[in-house]
């Protein structure tokens, strides 16, 4: 038996004997995450993070307090009852713990790999607190993951209660359709997602890459809709093919979910944002992920640029994941170049942490001010501008503000601009009285209602670019308004 | 969805034509829009390409296509019976049709394809109609017939004055816009080149002028931005925005840099598929 299993043992003969006090707790080694080596996942695309074994599992659970006040289930947005499943792990009652995260999130796999716990249940954490280094808080995330991938049988198809007779549409399969469909599927509606690309799922298949969160466990929550009965349709653009109205109107559709993304790339508006090479992160990442360009000429039949030496501009998830695609992708060189201070980075820890053992290079409080190009019309370099950190602003994050005359210049050939996305317009131009905010997102009040009758939005349509378990939430509490609706609706 | 094809033809040395099957598509299609196509589905690159006709009572659209990478020669090799696993939309902005008095129509090369829904939903509303037609020699002259029927008056032009007159379409072009009265409205679909100097012959008669473009695109929905182009100085997306611009304001040039992007790539690709085919006995 090793040390891990020998500890383990220990542990539960205590608790057996009711002797395990919170002392005994606090001395129980965070349990690091098993990953592929830096080095060697530069040259493949499967998952860098390998999952908990067993022994870790339950050791890292027994970490938990078991807090009276749950401060983590606070600090989580759909409130997974947190000490609950955790208890059960250590109890190593897996289906048990499944069962219980089930009852909030319906994507343990992808929450467990994707949720940045450490600014939400992690960071609340008692035991975190106690070190006052939120690293060493009970890994959630980790053990959420762990149950996902462990207990997750074959049979785990929802009941779905008798036919209501009622149709409801989904617009968009990303993680806030999947949930609105399947929560309306098992009320007993005939439901039908729509989805615009020819695969489903979301920001999940053609942004977020493999290495992070493998497509196989995306299509396995497909397929597990499909079993219910849901009906997917893709290659099928909600505004061009069919509108909502016609849906409505002609269709039959008695509810509408709209859960299609943010997914309007914004570009910086410098000067040689047209040259060949400069790409939206959006643009870099479906070309890699979904069309698998990276198997361009072996299989694939998408191109993308053959780069040697990259620089992704952003501090965020996406930023991360293009930067580790472009590694992945061969390129010898691949800077970050980011405009705040690494603290003010929105990416999850873990992401930036991997990217640096991937040798990408950071480049803090620096920001492009144009991009340079040759006469071909490709890019050779961008020139930046040295920026220091002022008074915090609106976002409560500190204002970088460019240093004059510090220009300098990076030689590139490829650019990857990941600063965010922007509404897409089309839902909003070809539905008359859908209520949007200035920012072209759609407007809903509490219940996820728009101001259409029977029409629900969620997602990054209506928060801006949020995060899974956002859109998640929001497709919950849609699909319960739109149950509530059809069921008043005579 | 299987999107089988139901007629498929040649219509010029590199250039084919079929009718496929896209229910949906072919009812609520208008003029100026496109579909992307996608052989199947996993790893098929996605290819925009105008819906060049529509019968909504069959539930077929008409496409044309030019074999140029890989996808487009693969296209070229499917028979009747065969099927796309992806044909997405119809997709961006119709054209703008009304009554404008006197519409030249002037078509280059594959371009004659997207022209010809749009020169019929032009002359329906009463325009008159000039069509310029051109090709670089008499074989890859496509359409001709299409284009008698709808047009009062029909310019043929040849590179290489295989056929009819030799000239390039700037040139009719220019004598159609010293007329008296002045035409009122220039329709240029064509190479981006040819786009570009039909644009700087009808800006010097301020005839306002349409063009529409074929850059590269990804999913055709607004998501990627890798379809932009710079309009008037400011980036547009041309699968959302456009596909139809006011030509006197696009930039050209960088838009003809963009899309040579992936050329060397693509012939790589293309070459490759060949080889394959003649390895397999395809290729006859
Ligand atoms: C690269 C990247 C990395 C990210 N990393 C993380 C992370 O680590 N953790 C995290 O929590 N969040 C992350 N996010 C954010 C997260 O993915 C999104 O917040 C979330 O996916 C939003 O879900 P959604 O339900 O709004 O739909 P989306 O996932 O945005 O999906 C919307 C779907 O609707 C489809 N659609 C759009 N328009 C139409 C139409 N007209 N008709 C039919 N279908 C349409 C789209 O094709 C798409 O498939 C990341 C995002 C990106 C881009
Ligand atoms: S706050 Fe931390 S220690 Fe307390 S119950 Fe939640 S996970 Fe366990
Ligand atoms: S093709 Fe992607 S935005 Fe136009």
């Amino acid at each position: 038996m090793d040390e891990d299993a020998k500890l383990l043992q220990q542990l539960l003969k205590k608790q057996k004997e009711g002797r395990l006090k919170p002392s005994d707790r606090y001395k129980i080694p965070p349990q690091a995450m098993p990953q592929q080596d830096g080095t060697e996942r530069r040259d493949n695309v499967n998952e860098v993070a390998l999952g908990f074994t067993e022994t870790q599992a339950r050791l890292e659970a027994m970490r938990c307090l078991q807090c009276r006040n749950a401060p983590c289930m606070q600090g989580c947005p759909v409130r997974i009852r947190i000490g609950d499943f955790i208890e059960a792990i250590a109890k190593g009652r897996y289906a048990d713990a499944l069962g219980i995260i089930k009852e909030n999130s319906l994507l343990p796999a992808v929450c467990g790999r994707v949720c940045p716990q450490e600014v939400q249940c992690q960071e609340t954490c008692t035991v975190g607190k106690k070190f006052k280094d939120v690293s060493k808080a009970v890994s959630i995330g980790r053990l959420e993951r762990f149950v996902a991938d462990r207990a997750a049988g074959p049979d785990a198809v929802p009941k779905v209660a008798p036919e209501t007779g009622k149709k409801v549409a989904v617009i968009g399969s990303g993680p806030g359709g999947i949930v609105a469909a399947s929560d309306t599927r098992r009320a007993g509606h005939a439901v039908t997602v729509f989805e615009a690309f020819h695969k489903p799922g979301g920001v999940m298949v053609y942004g977020i890459p493999e290495f992070r969160l493998p497509k196989a466990i995306v299509q396995k929550e497909i397929d597990v809709l499909e079993k219910m009965g849901v009906k997917i349709v893709c290659n099928f653009v909600v505004g061009r093919t069919r509108t909502i109205a016609q849906l409505m109107t002609q269709d039959g559709f008695d509810a509408v979910y709209i859960g299609v993304g943010a997914g309007l790339p914004r570009f910086m508006g410098i000067g040689g944002e047209q040259f060949v090479g400069v790409y939206s992160a959006n643009e870099y990442l479906t070309r890699a992920n979904l069309m698998k360009a990276y198997k361009f000429g072996a299989g694939a039949d998408t191109p993308i640029a053959k780069s040697k030496k990259v620089a992704v501009i952003g501090g965020g998830n996406v930023a991360m994941d293009s930067a580790r695609t472009a590694v992945r992708l061969g390129a010898e060189e691949v800077y970050l170049v980011y405009r705040r201070s690494e603290a003010e980075m929105p990416a999850r820890v873990e992401e930036v942490h991997h990217a640096k053992e991937e040798g990408v290079r950071f480049h803090i409080l620096r920001n492009p001010k144009r991009i340079l190009g040759n006469e071909d019309g490709y890019v050779t370099a961008i020139e930046c501008l040295k920026y220091k950190l002022g008074e915090p602003d609106e976002s409560g994050r500190c204002r970088p503000i460019p240093i004059e005359g510090s220009e300098f210049t990076i030689d590139v050939d490829t650019v990857i601009i990941a600063i965010g996305n922007g509404a897409n317009p089309l839902i909003g131009q070809t539905t008359p009285g859908l209520e949007l905010n200035k920012w072209g997102n759609i407007v809903v009040d509490d219940n996820c209602k728009t101001s259409l009758e029977g029409v629900y939005a969620g997602g990054d349509i209506v928060l801006g670019a949020a995060t899974v378990i956002l859109a998640m939430g929001q497709g919950r509490i849609a699909a319960a308004a739109i149950n509530e609706y059809l069921a008043a609706k005579k | 969805m299987a999107h089988k094809i139901v007629s498929k033809k040649q219509l010029a040395e590199n250039v084919f034509t079929a009718e496929i099957e896209a229910p949906l598509v072919s009812r609520s299609r208008k003029p100026g829009q496109f579909v992307i196509v996608g052989i199947s589905g996993e790893y098929s690159e996605r290819i925009p390409l105008t819906i060049a006709g529509a019968d909504a009572e069959k539930g077929t659209i008409r496409l044309i296509w030019q074999r140029v990478g890989k996808s487009t020669a693969e296209m070229a090799d499917m028979k009747v019976g065969d099927a796309f696993e992806i044909v997405t939309g119809p997709l961006g902005r119709p054209t703008h049709i009304e009554k404008f008095g006197t519409v030249v129509c002037v078509g280059g090369g594959i371009g004659v394809a997207p022209l010809l829904p749009i020169a019929n939903g032009m002359a329906r509303v009463g325009n008159r109609i000039i069509s310029i037609l051109g090709a670089r020699t008499k074989e890859l002259l496509i359409l001709e017939e299409d284009f008698a029927g709808i047009s009062d008056e029909l310019i043929i032009v040849t590179d290489d004055g295989s056929y009819k007159r030799k000239a390039l379409v700037t040139e009719p072009l220019k004598e159609v816009c010293v007329r008296e009265p002045k035409p009122d409205l220039v329709v240029a679909i064509g190479p981006a080149i040819m786009m570009k100097f039909c644009c700087e012959v009808t800006r010097q008669y301020s005839v306002p002028t349409q063009v529409s473009l074929n850059t590269i695109m990804v999913d055709g929905t607004g998501m990627c931005g890798g379809c932009r182009v710079e309009v008037d100085g400011k980036a547009k997306f041309v699968c959302v925005d456009g596909p139809e611009f006011d030509g006197h304001k696009v930039n050209f040039d960088l838009m003809i840099k963009r899309l040579s992007a992936y050329k060397g790539q693509e012939q790589a690709a293309r070459e490759a598929y060949k080889k394959h085919k003649c390895k397999i006995g395809l290729d006859g």
